[in-house]
Formats: C-alpha cells, sequence, structure tokens
C-alpha cells in the first residue's frame, strides 16, 4: 500500500487485506463529512483565537545530550547510529 | 481511608492523625494486591513512591504542606515522569525511561503530592475501552468481565477500585469522561489551553487535554487548581489569571438554566442509560433548575470529524517513534527505510496502525481537502452550535456514553462499532470546551451510568459547583464496587 510506505509501516498483503476491509469501513463513516454545505466556513484548527507566542531571541536551554541520549538505542560521541541510507 | 476524599486526606496529614508514608503504603498494598485483578497499574515502584512521601513527611513536619501534600496520586502511563518508565502502553516506548517530567507532573510534585504509579491505558490513548493496551487490557472493578472505558481505564479501575485516591488522566475524544463513566467516579476535560501538554505524550494536539479523575466534585477542583495554568514550554497554553476551581462549589443552583440537546437523548441510547441520566435531570429540577431543550444539530458529524482530525495529528505526532533517538528499534533491518518500517510494524499495535494509517490518507495530496480541511469546516459548525445554544442556557446535561461498560472483546471486531460509542464526548474536544461525568446512578446489570455536564469556555468552577450540589444531594459517588470495599 502505497499509504503504509508514507506511513514508514511495513505491511504484509495479508495484513494489507485486513486493514483494507476495516479501513473501508471507516471511510464510509468519514463520506458523512461531505452531506454538509461549509463552502463559507472557516476552518478551525483552535477553540481561542490566539496566534503563536513570540518570545525573545535569547538562549533558555542548557546542553543536556548525555541525558537525553541515555535513553537511545545506539549512541556514539554524541551521535545517533543508524544503517545507512540505501538509493 | 481508602473511601477519604482529598480534603479528608489532607486534614489527616496535617493534624498527623496519619503519614504520607502510612498512606501510601496503604495504597502501595491495596495496588500491589488488587491490580492482578484489574491490570489498572504499568509500573508500581513503591521505593521511589515512599521516597516522595518521606519528604512529603518533612515537610507536613516543617509546616509547610498544601492540600496536595503527602497524598499518593496515579498518574496515567501517558505523563513524562523522570527515572520512570513511560510507556503509553505501548511496545515501542515499553524501554523507555523520561528524561523530564511533564508540566502537570512538576506541579503535583510541587504540590508535594506523590506519585503513586503509571497507569494503564489505550496504546498511545487511540480507544474507548483500554483494551489495546501492550500491557494487556484493564478490567472494570464493577465487573471483571466488563472494559473500565478507555483510554484513561487505569486510572478510572484505579480510582474506582480504591487502588489510588485520585488520578490523573488525558481526554482527545472522551478518555477521561468515558472511563469515568463506565466505573461510576468523576473526570473531567478542561477548557482547551486551561493545562500545560508539555510533557505529555501527543495524540491529536488539538484536542489533548490533561485532566483530573477523582470521587467526588470537589475533588476534582482540588486536583484542577494544582495543575492548571500557563506554561511557555506549551505552544497552546493559555495566559490567563490563575484560578481557584473550587472557588464556587457552595452556589446555589437556583435558576440555574440546563440545555437538553435533542440529539443526545435519541435512537441509539440505551434505555437503561437514559433512565439514569433522566432521574438525575429530575434531581436537578428539585435543586431549583430550569431545563430548557436546545439542538446540536450537528452532533451527527461530529465522529466523521474526529476521526479524520485525531488520526491526521496522530499520524504526524507518531512519526517521531522510528527507533533512532529512544524507544523500541527492530532487531534486524536491511538500511535505514527498512529499520522504520520494521521498527514501527514491530512496535505498534493494530488500533495505532489503523490510525496513522488514516491519518496519513486524509493528509496526502489530493485528499487534503476532501477531508482534513472539511473537517476543520465542521469543526467550526459544532463549536458554533454550542455557542448558540450556550445562549439559552447555562449548561448543557445529557448521557456520557450510550451504553454501559460492555463485555471485554465485544466490540474489538469492529473499529466502526466502538467509535459509534464515542458520540457524546468527542463534540466537546471538538469544539474547545469543557466537560465533565460524574456517576448518576446504575443501569441493568449494576452496572454504573455517567451523567455529563459541558459548560462553555473557562465555566469549570461553574460545572463543578453544579456537580457538587448534585452530589451533595446523592450518594452515587460513594458507592464501591464489592470485592474492592
Amino acid at each position: 500500500m502505497r499509504i503504509a510506505q508514507l506511513a514508514r509501516l511495513e505491511i504484509s498483503s495479508g495484513e494489507a487485506q485486513q486493514a483494507l476491509s476495516q479501513l473501508q469501513a471507516i471511510f464510509a463513516l468519514i463520506e458523512e463529512l461531505q452531506s454538509v454545505d461549509t463552502q463559507r466556513i472557516e476552518p478551525m484548527s483552535h477553540a481561542q483565537d490566539v496566534s503563536l507566542r513570540l518570545r525573545e531571541d535569547r538562549v533558555s536551554e542548557g546542553d543536556q545530550h548525555e541525558l537525553f541520549q541515555s535513553v537511545a538505542p545506539q549512541v556514539d560521541a554524541g551521535l545517533y547510529l543508524v544503517p545507512k541510507v540505501v538509493e | 481511608m481508602i473511601n477519604a476524599n482529598l480534603h479528608e486526606l489532607g486534614q489527616a496529614l496535617a493534624q498527623r492523625q496519619v503519614s504520607s508514608v502510612e498512606l501510601t503504603r496503604l495504597f502501595l498494598d491495596r495496588a500491589q494486591r488488587l491490580n492482578p485483578r484489574l491490570n489498572a497499574f504499568v509500573t508500581l515502584d513503591p521505593e521511589a513512591s515512599l521516597a516522595q512521601a518521606r519528604a512529603a513527611d518533612e515537610r507536613i513536619d516543617r509546616g509547610q504542606g498544601q492540600a496536595l501534600t503527602g497524598i499518593p496520586i496515579a498518574l496515567k502511563d501517558i505523563f513524562l515522569t523522570k527515572g520512570w518508565l513511560t510507556t503509553c502502553a505501548s511496545k515501542i516506548l515499553s524501554n523507555f525511561v523520561a528524561p523530564y517530567d511533564a508540566h502537570v507532573v512538576e506541579k503535583l510534585q510541587a504540590a508535594g503530592a506523590v506519585n503513586l504509579g503509571k497507569t494503564n491505558m489505550d496504546e498511545f490513548a487511540m480507544g474507548s475501552s483500554s483494551e489495546t493496551s501492550h500491557y494487556g487490557p484493564v478490567k472494570n472493578p464493577w465487573d471483571c468481565e466488563a472494559v473500565p472505558g478507555g483510554s484513561s481505564g487505569g486510572s478510572a479501575a484505579a480510582v474506582a477500585g480504591r487502588l489510588a485516591p485520585a488520578a490523573l488522566g488525558t481526554d482527545t475524544g472522551g478518555s477521561i469522561r468515558q472511563p469515568a463513566a463506565l466505573c461510576g467516579i468523576s473526570g473531567l476535560k478542561p477548557t482547551y489551553g486551561a493545562v500545560s501538554r508539555y510533557g505529555m505524550v501527543a495524540f491529536a494536539s488539538s484536542l489533548d487535554q490533561c485532566g483530573p479523575m477523582a470521587k467526588s466534585a470537589a475533588d476534582l477542583a482540588l486536583l484542577l487548581t494544582a495543575v492548571a495554568g500557563f506554561d511557555a514550554r506549551d505552544a497552546t497554553s493559555l495566559e490567563r489569571q490563575s484560578e481557584d476551581y473550587g472557588r464556587e462549589l457552595e452556589r446555589s443552583l437556583a435558576g440555574l438554566r440546563i440545555g437538553l440537546p435533542s440529539e443526545y437523548f435519541g435512537a441509539g441510547l440505551a434505555p437503561d442509560v437514559g433512565r439514569a441520566v433522566q432521574a438525575a435531570i429530575a434531581e436537578y429540577e428539585k435543586l431549583g433548575c430550569r431545563l430548557v431543550e436546545v439542538s446540536l444539530p450537528q452532533t451527527r458529524l461530529s465522529i466523521p470529524a474526529y476521526y479524520v482530525l485525531a488520526p491526521a495529528e496522530a499520524s504526524s505526532n507518531l512519526a517521531r517513534f522510528d527507533g533512532v533517538r529512544y524507544g523500541y528499534r527492530a532487531p534486524e533491518y536491511t538500511d535505514l527505510r527498512d529499520m522504520y518500517m520494521k521498527t514501527r510494524a514491530q512496535g505498534f499495535g493494530a488500533e495505532v496502525k489503523r490510525r496513522i494509517l488514516i491519518g496519513t490518507y486524509v493528509l496526502s495530496h489530493g485528499y487534503y481537502d476532501a477531508y482534513y480541511l472539511q473537517a476543520q469546516k465542521v469543526r467550526r459548525l459544532i463549536a458554533l452550535d454550542f455557542a448558540e445554544a450556550f445562549k439559552r442556557c447555562d449548561v448543557i446535561m445529557g448521557p456520557t456514553s450510550p451504553t454501559t461498560a460492555f463485555k471485554l472483546g465485544t466490540k474489538t471486531a469492529d473499529p466502526v462499532q466502538m467509535y459509534l460509542n464515542d458520540i457524546y464526548t468527542v463534540p466537546a474536544p471538538l469544539a474547545g470546551i469543557p466537560a465533565l461525568s460524574i456517576p448518576c446512578g446504575f443501569g441493568d446489570a449494576h452496572l454504573p451510568v455517567g451523567l455529563q455536564i459541558m459548560g462553555n469556555y473557562f465555566q469549570e468552577a461553574r460545572m463543578l459547583n453544579v456537580a457538587h450540589q448534585y452530589q451533595r444531594a446523592t450518594d452515587w459517588h460513594v458507592r464501591t464496587p464489592a470485592g474492592f470495599d
């Protein structure tokens, strides 16, 4: 499935079949959204009419990379280790 | 002591009738003994909890105790707790020890509360039954073959079973209110932006809110006051004056206008639930309230809108789980892309994968306008419905859930069946308004029924007053499930 690729989820063809029929039921549910006229309606992403706060361009965080990297699967010399990207 | 409310516990601690260590031990013992029946907790760390309790006792001895000092509180395993495992009930975080505390955890720490343990939930908060957990389903203390509701089922079961005096949960589409209803306890979802989401693992960022779960509205007020407030680290946190949410508890309800939406009392509502809710409304009339018929015409579109928006935001939020910086990494892979594909395929459960796929689809090229943008517009229509209704009433009431607790495994085969359960709870987060659930009786098979109270933005104090006055006149909220008393 193209969508599974985009979502970086490996799905076997058997799983894909089952997922598809469940997803089709969900998409049928979602289709109901088309039944209402929203031409003159503004999309709403936040309940309150607020805009993103800005702050002074001042350093406020310290270097905690040792703490944050202590939970990483593979780390060396402050770098995260990952397999090669094969193109 | 296990049935005491937070105020009573605070008094007992302040007067040194009990120490925090004794109180924490009491609940830890119950949790360890009874958790096998409920599977409410993912992590218990008695040593760590008791260390916090000792610090609380020292603080109380110094005369510096506050309302929550020394009281053990259970935390849904979606809140980062420094040094503790934080799993979101997922295999992909099953080895994740949080390097920092969530804002609400910091607030509870500052108040001197004790972390009792991390509660079980639906994986990544996606679900209405707490059955999708990597650690197995949570059971309802009122019927151990029934679900507690979800996704904050572990917190609800822990409070209902008296394994914890109170807990924190999260609500995105009903995940505090519905388990509160199914377990016979009280739970509140605040106005969006009232409580910081910093350190709370994100599911749907425009909907998620942390909220209290406890045995009474008065307890909810105490907890909400402790954790709410502006936090610069959460970009969606609202800059407002801090509030004492218990300040209006004792206000008279005379003249209160209660809106009853026709859409919440129609087809799909189980008769036993309808009866208990109608009885509660009659009780409110006795307290001097006036009933007003209102309409929320877009109610039926709230489910499709939610099941576009929430999965879309989830697909974006869960992209970070890739085996690079934290969490599970697949043991075998060929290249980087393969590592991502396998890590996520192995690390996520079926419901989470389903929602990621839906979300990816509705955001993909060619579909964004028809689905995501349309859902955002329907969302505004839903918010406008509430604004219109609140011109004619002060609060809106109705059932929290269409049925009482269903048996484990009975709705897992068809996702749509599970989603339809959320019909009464998803509108409030879509609009961003506050909503709570309190117990109002029992349905068939002696299973709890919840009454939902919704209010306009920032009306939590008034809503808690409305809930509290009902709890003064009735005793549904002090009932305890058999075997847990």
